[in-house]
């Protein structure tokens, strides 16, 4: 049963939405949804490399032979990633330190890597193309709704652009714990576990 | 010097716990902290090349990429460079000592794609860490990992007899459980 192209696309909003259905790319998750600047911004970082990678892949697909793939596979996401990783430090470099070692560690993310085996390196261009912008889609929206929510409970204030937005005025009690550690492995855990309920067929 | 040294190792090992504190490879955390077998079996693989790779990044870094003026290559060359000693690794254990080998087993071409590896080998030239510091930071952040991968693999273990409700089994409640375990390091804090 082939998909048809609106499909390769959408397929990443809601039913194969990472990281709450395809249990991957988890360290970032947690580490960066402190802020919603610092998640789509993470989120558009990880889209771009992951569409590149996906058509670059698609159209090299029938020359990488198969023993060394993941090698070649590698190098792509290096390359773009490298890439992602100098226009940052150009044109935002405050979101660029913010990142930090988060932005290089793109290459063993397991998404592009995933999307590359199990996607792009048996399918053409088009789709590869379409495949990796949704499901790049669906994770910065994802990082952006968990963000929202730690960010919101913990300090009470929201960051669009660069300064923190403050939401409730000075009685909010801010709830820090969300934005720690903990907070982050307990907030993902409850948000999978609501994706579950929602999504039970 | 000494006492430098042990600083850095325990701020490494339980205050700055790679794995609870700085999140870095929560895939494999969670992938194999179903049994205590494979739990223990990828935090030996992980000590094994996480030192290997410290002190052939650091040497890359210093005689490489710096000589050459060829920084930006950095993430590259390194994510290569483990690649091949993972290849490599794997290559020499199976002909020269194939009982690590299958005790390793399917953990250590895995390590390729751990996020902690490639993580701490940056932090190592980020935080411009001299050779010792640089292998002391290396193997306490690995140390840190297996520390925690064990230690979750036991709580799991346990919670595979209790009643869940059914959303949350497995991977949700394996996560609220790590935020618990990842506050109990979080009480390290302010200890140096």
């Amino acid at each position: 049963m082939a998909k048809t192209l609106v499909q390769e696309f959408t397929k990443g909003l809601w039913a194969e939405i990472p990281p709450f259905r395809l249990v991957l790319g988890l360290c970032p998750t947690l580490a960066i949804t402190n802020t919603l600047e610092n998640a789509y911004g993470m989120g558009v970082a990880v889209t771009f490399v992951l569409t590149f990678s996906n058509i670059l892949i698609s159209a090299l697909r029938k020359i990488i032979p198969p023993k060394v793939r993941i090698v070649a596979f590698i190098v792509v996401i290096a390359t773009f990633v490298i890439v992602v990783e100098l226009v940052m430090q150009a044109y935002t470099y405050a979101l660029f330190l913010k990142l930090g070692i988060f932005i290089p560690l793109i290459v063993v993310n397991c998404i592009p890597m995933g999307r590359a085996e199990a996607f792009a390196s048996k399918n053409g261009m088009v789709r590869s193309a379409l495949d990796g912008l949704g499901l790049g889609l669906g994770y910065t929206i994802a990082l952006s709704v968990l963000a929202t929510f730690r960010q919101v409970i913990a300090t009470g204030a929201i960051t669009i652009y660069e300064t923190p937005i403050s939401l409730f005025g000075p009685a909010f009690e801010p709830f820090r714990f969300l934005v720690e550690a903990p907070g982050a492995f307990i907030c993902l855990g409850l948000m999978l576990g609501l994706m579950n309920i929602l999504g039970k067929k | 010097m000494f006492g430098d040294l042990a600083v850095l190792f325990f701020s490494c090992v339980l205050i700055n716990n790679i794995l609870l504190i700085q999140y870095l490879g929560n895939c494999p955390f969670l992938g194999t902290s179903k049994k205590m077998e494979t739990a223990t079996g990828m935090a030996m693989a992980v000590v094994f090349v996480l030192v290997l790779a410290g002190i052939i990044t650091w040497l890359v870094e210093l005689y490489v990429l710096v000589p050459f003026n060829l920084k930006y290559l950095r993430t590259m060359a390194f994510i290569l460079v483990i690649a091949a000693l993972v290849q490599f690794v794997e290559m020499f254990l199976k002909k020269s000592i194939p009982a690590l080998y299958t005790g390793l087993g399917i953990y250590l071409p895995l390590i390729t794609t751990n996020c902690a590896v490639l993580g701490v080998c940056l932090i190592n030239i980020q935080e411009e860490y001299n050779f010792f510091q640089m292998l002391i930071s290396s193997f306490a952040y690995s140390a840190g990992f297996g520390l925690a991968l064990v230690l979750f693999a036991g709580v799991r273990e346990r919670i595979l007899l209790a009643r869940t409700p059914r959303p949350f089994q497995d991977t949700a409640i394996g996560l609220v459980t790590a935020g618990m375990l990842s506050l109990t390091f979080f009480a390290f804090k302010g200890w140096v």
